[in-house]
This record gives C-alpha cells, sequence and structure tokens, in this order.
C-alpha cells in the first residue's frame, strides 16, 4: 500500500467528484427525485455522443452542451409523460431513460468507426488512468491531469449553484407550494438542478461513469440521511462520506486490483450497510425487556 | 430485401430459434412488467436488472465458463437479495422508497462492475461472451441457453396463466384477498420470484441496463387502449413480441447491432404511438374530444342569448348583436351559428336569427338545467345568490335527464330561480 502522487490524484478527483454528486444528491433525495436522477445520467449519453461526432473530441464544450440539453429533455420527457399522457411516474421514468439511452448506444454502434467512443467507457469508466491523461498546454507546460481540472470547475460550479440558490433549494425542495407563494419560480429552479446534474453527469462520466455517477448521487446522502435529519449536518456528512468513500475505494481497488470507481460504489454501499443496521427498527431480542410497551393498538 | 425474405420465412434453424426464444421472452417479461406497472413497482424491475450483474459474475467465477445454469442461478440469487433488501429497507428505515430502488440498483452494479474487472483482469478467454449481458445480444444466444431461457419463460407465462385470478386481487386489491382468506404473502412473493425470472432470462437479450424497458413499457403503451386486464396482458405480450421480432431483425441485418437497444427503440415508438393516438385515453383523442365539448359549450351558451332574448321579447336577434354577445370570438361565432343551423335549431333570415320550434326546447333545456342548478346550490348548498352563475355556467352541459329529474323532484318543481327568472318547462314556456 502507497501513497504517491498518483495515488493522491486519484483520491483527490474522486472526493472531488463525490463531493459535488453527494450535495446534489441531497437535494434530488429530498425532492424524491432520485430515481430522476438515475434517469438523467442514463438520458445524457445521446447528447454525449452527438456532441463528440460534432466536435470530433471527447473534451470539448460541445459534448457538455448535448449532454446538458438531453439532461434536460429527459426532464421534460418525464415531465411530459405524466402530466400530459397521464403516465404514472415510475412508468415515465422507466420509458424515458430507457429509450434515450437505447438511442445512445445505437449511435454509438452507427457512428463506431467515427467516435473513438466505447460503450463500456461511458458506462463505467477509468478513473486509474486519469494521472496519465495531463492537460498540456500549446507551449508545453504540463499542468497536472485534465479530468481532476475538469473535477475541480465541476466542484466549483455545484457548490457556487448551491451556496448561491441555498435558499431557493431548501425552499422549493421541503414546501413547493410555500415557495410559489413566496414568488421563487419552483419550475426553474428544479430546471437549473436538472441542469447542473446533467453536467455533473457529463464531466465525471469519463472518470466514473454514467451509472455509477448515480451511485454517488444517492448512496452518501442516503446514508446521511439516516444519521441526522437536518439539512446543514447532512451535506457536510455527505461530503465526509465522498471523502471517505474515495480513499477506502482507492486503497480496496488497489488491492485486490480492480475497477476503483466499482469500488469506490461498493465501499458506499458498504458504509449504507453498516449506517441501515445501525438505525434500522431493532428486532425485540436486541431491545431487550426494558423498551417501552406499545400502547393499545385500535 | 433478400435479408428481409430470407430472415421472416425463417429458413435458417437458427432464426427460427432466436424468434422463438424471443417471442417467449418477451410474452413472459411482457405478462410479468404489466402486473409490476399495475402494482406501482415499475422501477424495482430496473433495479433487480441492475442487481442481477453481481450474481452472473459470481457465477461465472464458480463455473469458470459461461455454464447458462450457473450464471442464471447467480443471477436469480443476487437478483432476490434485491428485492428482499428492497422492501426490507422500505419497512425499517425511514427513507422513502425511490432512494432505496436507486440505491440498490447502484450499489449492486457498481459491486458487479468490481467483480467484472477482476474477471476481465484475470484473462480468461471466455470472459468476452459475459460482456454481452450488459447490452444484451439475441443472435448470439446458442441453442442450448435457449432451451433453457425459453422453457423458464414457458414457466413464467404458465403459473401466471393458471394464477391470473390470485396475481389480479394482488395488483387490485389485496386487502380484499386477505379478507376472503387468500395467502396475500406468498402470492407476492410467488410474483417477486416470477419477476425475478424474467428479468434474469430477459437480460440475455435486453441488457442489464435496457431490461426494464422490456419489464414497463408494454404494459404502459397497452394500458392506453384498454381497461380490461386480459386485454391488456395480451397487448402487452403482442406489443412485445413485435419489438423483440424487429430489434431481432435489425441484429440480424447490422451483425455490429446490439439487440437490446433496438427492442427498446421499437417498444418505445408503440408506446409513444399508443400515448399520441390511442381512443379515449390518447393525447389526439383527448386534445379533439376537448375541442368538441368546447364546441359544444359554446352552441349551448349561443342558444341560451337566444332564448333570453326571446324572454325580453325579442324574436329574433340580429347577427352583429350575437357577435357583441361574444366578444373576440367572432370565428367561433360565426362557426356555431352555420353548425346550429344544420342541426336544425336555429333559423336564419337575412341578417337576423331567431331559434326553431326544436331549437326552442333544446335551449330551453339548457336555461331550465342552469337554472335549476342555480337553485339547488342556493337552496341545499347554502350559497349565495350571487355565487351561484358560474358553477351552473358548467353544468349545464353535463347534468343528464336522471339528474334532472332528481333535482326537479328535490326542489319539489319550482318555478324560480334564486334571481327570480322564470324556469322554463314545456307547459308554461312564453308562447
Amino acid at each position: 500500500m502507497t501513497f504517491d502522487s498518483n495515488a493522491f490524484l486519484i483520491i483527490f478527483t474522486g472526493s472531488l467528484i463525490a463531493i459535488s454528486c453527494g450535495f446534489l444528491g441531497v437535494f434530488m433525495m429530498l425532492r424524491k427525485m432520485s430515481m430522476t436522477g438515475d434517469a438523467i445520467s442514463h438520458a445524457v449519453l445521446p447528447g454525449i455522443v452527438i456532441g463528440y461526432f460534432v466536435s470530433g473530441s471527447q473534451r470539448s464544450l460541445e459534448v457538455i452542451i448535448g449532454a446538458g440539453l438531453l439532461g434536460i429533455l429527459a426532464t421534460l420527457m418525464i415531465d411530459w409523460l405524466r402530466k400530459k399522457a397521464r403516465v404514472q411516474l415510475d412508468a415515465s421514468i422507466g420509458i424515458t431513460f430507457t429509450l434515450l439511452f437505447a438511442i445512445g448506444i445505437i449511435l454509438i454502434n452507427l457512428l463506431a468507426y467515427k467516435v473513438d467512443l466505447d460503450q463500456e467507457c461511458v458506462l463505467y469508466g477509468e478513473i486509474a488512468y486519469l494521472p496519465i491523461d495531463s492537460w498540456i498546454t500549446k507551449s508545453g507546460l504540463n499542468l497536472g491531469p485534465r479530468i481532476t481540472w475538469l473535477a475541480g470547475l465541476n466542484f466549483f460550479f455545484v457548490s457556487g449553484f448551491i451556496y448561491l440558490l441555498f435558499k431557493e433549494l431548501t425552499l422549493t425542495s421541503f414546501d413547493e407550494n410555500f415557495s410559489s407563494v413566496m414568488g421563487i419560480p419552483s419550475k426553474g429552479v428544479n430546471l437549473a438542478l436538472m441542469s447542473i446534474v446533467s453536467y455533473t453527469t457529463v464531466s465525471s462520466f469519463e472518470s466514473v461513469g454514467a451509472i455509477l455517477v448515480v451511485a454517488l448521487l444517492v448512496v452518501p446522502p442516503a446514508t446521511a440521511f439516516l444519521w441526522t435529519k437536518s439539512l446543514m449536518p447532512l451535506l457536510k456528512l455527505t461530503a465526509g462520506l465522498g471523502i471517505s468513500i474515495s480513499v477506502l475505494g482507492y486503497y480496496l481497488a488497489y488491492w485486490i486490483d480492480s475497477s476503483i470507481a466499482g469500488m469506490m460504489v461498493t465501499v458506499a454501499g458498504g458504509l449504507f450497510g453498516i449506517s441501515v443496521l445501525i438505525h434500522s427498527k431493532k428486532p425485540s431480542w436486541l431491545r431487550g425487556t426494558s423498551s417501552v410497551k406499545e400502547p393499545f393498538g385500535v | 430485401m433478400e435479408d428481409f425474405v430470407y430472415f421472416f420465412t425463417f429458413q435458417d434453424p437458427s432464426i427460427l430459434w432466436v424468434v422463438l426464444g424471443i417471442m417467449l421472452l418477451g410474452i413472459g417479461s411482457a405478462y410479468v412488467g404489466t402486473f409490476s406497472f399495475l402494482d406501482k413497482k415499475a422501477l424495482l424491475g430496473d433495479a433487480i436488472s441492475h442487481a442481477v450483474l453481481p450474481g452472473i459474475c459470481l457465477g461465472f467465477m464458480m463455473a469458470g465458463e459461461k455454464n447458462p445454469v450457473y450464471i442464471v442461478t447467480g443471477a436469480f440469487i443476487s437478483g432476490g437479495i434485491a428485492t428482499f433488501l428492497s422492501s426490507w429497507l422500505k419497512q425499517n428505515t425511514k427513507l422513502s422508497e425511490d432512494t432505496i430502488i436507486a440505491t440498490i440498483l447502484s450499489v449492486f452494479f457498481g459491486f458487479g462492475i468490481v467483480l467484472l474487472t477482476s474477471l476481465q483482469k484475470s484473462g480468461n478467454p471466455e470472459i468476452a461472451g459475459l460482456n454481452s449481458f450488459i447490452f444484451g445480444n439475441a443472435i448470439g444466444i446458442s441453442e442450448a441457453d435457449l432451451m433453457l431461457y425459453g422453457g423458464l419463460s414457458l414457466v413464467i407465462i404458465v403459473v401466471l396463466t393458471l394464477l391470473l385470478k390470485e396475481f389480479r386481487l394482488m395488483v387490485f386489491d389485496p386487502q380484499y384477498g386477505k379478507a376472503i382468506g387468500f395467502p396475500m404473502k406468498t402470492i407476492s412473493f410467488l410474483f417477486n420470484v416470477l419477476m425475478i425470472l424474467a428479468v434474469v432470462i430477459g437480460i440475455q437479450a435486453i441488457g442489464v441496463v435496457l431490461m426494464a424497458a422490456l419489464l414497463i413499457t408494454p404494459g404502459a403503451a397497452a394500458r392506453f387502449w384498454t381497461d380490461r386486464l386480459n386485454p391488456l396482458l395480451i397487448l402487452a405480450a403482442i406489443f412485445s413480441v413485435l419489438s423483440g421480432i424487429l430489434g431481432t431483425y435489425v441484429s440480424f441485418v447490422l451483425p455490429q447491432m446490439p439487440t437490446g437497444p433496438w427492442v427498446v427503440v421499437f417498444l418505445s415508438l408503440f408506446a409513444l404511438i399508443s400515448f399520441l393516438i390511442a381512443p379515449k385515453s390518447g393525447i389526439v383523442s383527448r386534445f379533439i374530444s376537448r375541442k368538441k365539448y368546447l364546441r359544444k359549450t359554446h352552441r349551448d351558451h349561443l342558444m341560451k342569448g337566444l332564448y333570453k332574448a326571446k324572454e325580453e321579447g325579442k324574436e329574433s336577434l340580429p347577427i352583429e348583436e350575437i357577435y357583441e354577445l361574444y366578444p373576440y370570438q367572432k370565428a367561433q361565432t360565426t362557426k356555431s351559428i352555420s353548425e346550429l343551423i344544420t342541426m336544425g335549431f336555429i333559423a336564419r333570415n337575412q341578417q337576423t336569427i331567431e331559434l326553431t320550434e326544436r331549437g326552442n326546447s333544446e335551449a330551453m333545456r339548457i336555461v331550465r338545467l342552469h337554472r335549476l342548478w342555480e337553485l339547488y346550490l342556493n337552496e341545499s348548498m347554502n350559497i349565495a345568490p350571487d355565487h351561484v352563475h358560474d358553477s351552473a355556467e358548467q353544468l349545464e352541459h353535463l347534468i343528464t335527464p336522471e339528474l334532472e329529474a332528481l333535482l326537479e323532484k328535490r326542489l319539489n318543481y319550482p318555478a324560480l330561480d334564486p334571481h327570480q327568472e322564470t324556469i322554463p318547462r314545456e307547459k308554461n314556456d312564453l308562447r
């Protein structure tokens, strides 16, 4: 087990991504939109492929714009199916993301000879190659790994977004009607949140893969929610969990020689499992005899 | 075209096998999926389909090769654990259902990726086949696999058909089922088993990520065409089989194409078409019937206007005056007038319009309903007379003759409405 600059870079980048996702995930969870996050992370795929095809490079602005547009499109489509076509919510989520993801895979296969985009890499990425992929300016200056910069930028945007719109996000998450009465455009706030979720998905998909972004969006907030009920501790705990997930995930993956991103999720699942065991309703034999008697039921 | 004929005449026995397999599989998952859709558990199928990945990898590790029995068993066990965990977490934590499902889905999938990566690094040459589980490849299924998967689909279909009544109870009214002595817990356990089985056999053709579509979309699409369970199941199965065959055909013609995404695209196409054009609940027909209703209300209002003019002693109204009654709706008003003329309710004489005999009794009916409802609101609901007009304006188009008779009886055949206007009836009309 070693700690060198590569390990540091990977853990640092992983933590940045995990914290950005976690922050957004907290609000998604409070809005009962965790599955929408899942849907968005699948649905950005065609946008990524088209952006890649248009620009010819995986790291262009077009990719981010394409994915952002698709993320918003997915949100709107879910909404349209639910309100206009009157499909129940879970089914509209399922139909939307499977359709968009399927189109993405078909596009990858259609453009396979023009687009150097691997469907597996989109699904689970590989953070381990991050130190090799440096950002080198035209004058030959090595500025360090590109993905770390991307993750840093993303982290900056996400924390800026949450800092600036904290009041609006909180209000619309807990009491949408009240926020409308206060004059906060709850639909606009919602769309903004969805756009930044899709942006985060795109900028993370290279390193952790589109599907594992979901895990980082959902699992740390869910774990933190088992420990606390108020918002600020929830955010802090989520950030802490994000960091510990990437440290533990990196070393465990290093140890058994496997996917770092996958291991990060596995660790997140492990921490979630432990929290559930501590905080779930205990069976009666664990509570002992001193437990409060239930009042007579009706 | 040659490909088309070659494929659809099933000269090649292997194509016949694949199509048969896809059909069985499609029917099985559409059946199960429709029930889970009605049970509002559509996304549980998504969670299960992601959650089978670690089981597939473990099965592969145990067997050391791509042995369908090991893989199906492994997938079944990990799908079962995921299902159990999701209901356990729901009962024992304060997390909401969608958070639980997303958590289980991503954690199991992440763990599956860890196992898959380790397997890939182990250098076993057979591992290439394992990747097809993620995106699905129906053409690549061997005949032995097909016997197993087709057989299991057949089991699902038979069990669901035999226990149709029980599952119907589970979906629509589990409390009642329990009350009349059905073991609802066992039934829902059995259903979960069938759902996991359907997922496990479906991923071979459709892939882990897109399996949810095969469960959710056929039921959702078919739901637009019918309200009855049996036609719903049959229609869902037809959608699913058609898209299965079309998807297989595409990946037969273009061998680099995976089957799953195409099946999903065809399924979604069926679904979107259903959402748009299905009779009654489709978007287009809802739009049309709304337009129709709006036109009818406009016609009704126009006749009411004519009747009121008659009450004031004017036998006919000039067209210009009618336009002024409904400002900014000239086109609509012109259309209503010509429609009413065709229906024989009004007659046009130069630039004036009057009610015909039939039109008069129809207008009387509308005004009567309006005033009866106003009186009812005022007398029985204690709503002030100046607040009752708007509600009556809407209900005058909806009240049925039965309801009218009830209102008359309840109000004891009144003569005047709250605004002291006569409630018109055929006997004491104005003529």
